[in-house]
């Protein structure tokens, strides 16, 4: 199949100071070409670390023990060295932080910063070949001003501002894969939604796939095709959006979504934060893939 | 009914003579007892600094904050500071993490003398639990409890020193969505069971929806709308603020029909 990326069972112990602490425990998924996935869980579920072994970002940390395959266009990562990691990463692998402000470096201008990007896969690009490339790519995401944002220093420049910029430096390289860690969870609702949108038309166009990271539902039903809903370290529950939300099968997505307040009222339900069935087996989807 | 606390023509501008900034312009609203009041708006359209001037951590540049029948002065007496309290947005940063959980809720009642020496580890214990953490959570320290927990902590420390007048600013957007319904549930038990009153600032109107009585939708430092909860929602008269609502991201398909009959299926 079609695989960009494809993660089989893998499971992450950190060993501390305390004994080792289980923070995955098995998990597989796969992204098609094209295809935008979430992976959905609460704080402390496993989703941040399972994009930063994804990445090649753990593996050197000697307290990690890193188990399972990764396949990424077919290749196994786990051969990968470290110097094979530094040239995917950036290039047909990349990626979007929470905080568009605090990803960006204060000291250089985004122009500078931008031409980094774009001499990763090509370190002969002249100054003014990037000035030009930078220029279009902003074009798509609608900046129009190229000129006075490629000489500001991110602080000069608004969070949504800066959530353009790197949404514009992950693409430019045409990457296969695109991880979005939280994308803009510190910007506005209204900032936010715009954003997301115009990344939703960028990566159609393109054809890139995504893993998109979040805990918010609501951001994820708007933006992906097929989920993963995460929980202590376990895949609870997959398969496209539109059915996991329309009857979701396992007790942690119902609680999860139970538990959401809708502008529409009803108020608060009383959910209970933790209970047996939500170490159920994992409940899959028809067009889901476990 | 006369109101807990009314603002009348509040404004305030920071900055010096070049450049001014009006952070709140001309603001007049009140908090009726027992009421949660809504205070909605993007960053930077002065819901924080309008909490400050009501804690008292700054004085107004112009207009009057009257509590309880009497206009607040900026320098406030023990008995207004402790009526009025504050829950933080992230209870990790706002807890002393060098102080166990019970000496934060104890500092208030020492500042503000509240029971006799030798009966304050009890209302503290009792403060404990009226937020749902057993009374050995006394002697721990921040840093070991969940995010559920600390800010349970926080709230029990605003409501240790009898408050009247709470100002939540963003009190469950550090928390999932499981410890926010959690939280949520708590704060509208307290409100029901102490007869407090709440000003909720936040940027969440999905959460604003189901605790809120009114609502009050604050743009570039001005109150533009004011209104019952149900209004606002049902029937926005601002632009402002059907795009606040149409930026929600939802789970439901009612949901999406209310967005979509608000923005006339018009993507933000």
């Amino acid at each position: 199949m079609n695989d960009v990326l494809n993660i089989r069972d893998l499971t992450l112990k950190f060993r501390g100071y305390t004994g080792v602490t289980d923070v995955l425990h098995g998990v597989s998924l796969n992204i098609q070409a094209g295809e935008k996935v979430a992976l959905v869980g609460e704080s402390g579920s496993g989703k941040s670390v399972t994009a930063r072994i994804v990445q090649g970002l753990l593996q050197d940390l000697k307290s990690a023990q890193i188990k399972g395959d990764l396949f990424f266009e077919g290749h196994n990562l786990n051969r990968l060295s470290a110097h094979e990691w530094h040239a995917l990463r950036g290039t047909s692998m990349s990626m979007i932080f929470q905080d568009p402000t605090s990803s960006l470096n204060p000291v250089f201008t985004i122009g500078t910063q931008f031409t980094e990007v774009l001499r990763r896969p090509d370190p002969k690009l002249s100054k003014v070949e990037a000035a030009a490339r930078a220029g279009e790519l902003l074009n798509s995401v609608s900046i129009h001003d190229h000129d006075r944002v490629l000489n500001a220093f991110p602080f000069q420049l608004s969070g949504g501002m800066n959530q353009r910029v790197v949404i514009a430096m992950a693409l430019a390289n045409q990457p296969s894969l695109l991880i979005a860690d939280e994308p803009g969870t510190a910007l506005d609702v209204t900032v936010q939604a715009q954003t997301l949108n115009l990344m939703h038309d960028l990566v159609e166009q393109s054809g890139t796939a995504v893993l998109f990271i979040s805990h918010n539902l609501g951001v994820v039903r708007e933006f992906a095709d097929r989920i993963y809903v995460i929980y202590r370290g376990r895949i609870v529950e997959t398969g496209p959006t539109r059915a996991v939300f329309k009857n979701p099968g396992h007790a942690y997505t119902k609680a999860l979504l139970a538990a959401v307040p809708r502008i529409t009222g009803g108020g608060i339900p009383d959910i209970p934060d933790t209970d047996d069935a939500f170490f159920e087996p994992m409940v899959v989807h028809n067009g889901g893939q476990a | 009914m006369t109101p807990l606390l009314s603002l009348k023509n509040v404004s305030k501008t920071f900055g010096s003579k070049n450049h001014t900034v009006h952070a709140v312009h001309d603001v007049s609203f009140d908090v009726f007892p027992n009421e949660c009041l809504a205070v909605v708006g993007e960053s930077g359209s002065g819901k924080t600094t309008l909490a400050n001037m009501i804690l008292g951590v700054f004085g107004q540049s112009a207009g009057d904050i009257v509590f309880d029948g009497q206009a607040l002065p900026t320098k406030r007496s023990l008995d207004h500071r402790r009526a009025i309290q504050m829950v933080q947005q992230n209870p990790l940063s706002s807890l002393n993490p060098k102080r166990s959980v019970g000496s934060s809720v104890r500092l208030g009642l020492d500042v503000y003398g509240i029971g006799a020496k030798s009966e304050r580890w009890a209302l503290v214990e009792r403060a404990l639990e009226d937020v749902g953490l057993s009374p050995e959570f006394r002697k721990r320290p921040p840093a070991t409890l969940s995010g559920g927990q600390r800010q349970r902590v926080a709230i029990a420390r605003a409501l240790a020193c009898q408050s009247r007048l709470v100002v939540l600013d963003e009190p469950t957007s550090a928390l999932d969505v499981l410890v926010q319904a959690r939280v949520l549930r708590l704060l509208n038990d307290l409100r029901q069971e102490k007869g407090l009153s709440y000003v909720f600032i936040t940027h969440d109107l999905s959460v604003v929806r189901n605790v809120a009585d009114r609502v009050a939708v604050f743009k570039e430092g001005q109150l533009i709308e004011c209104e019952k909860t149900s209004d606002i929602f049902e029937a926005p008269q601002q632009d402002y603020t059907r795009q606040l609502i149409g930026a929600v991201p939802v789970v439901a398909d009612e949901e999406i029909q209310l967005r979509n009959t608000l923005t006339q299926g018009e993507k933000i």
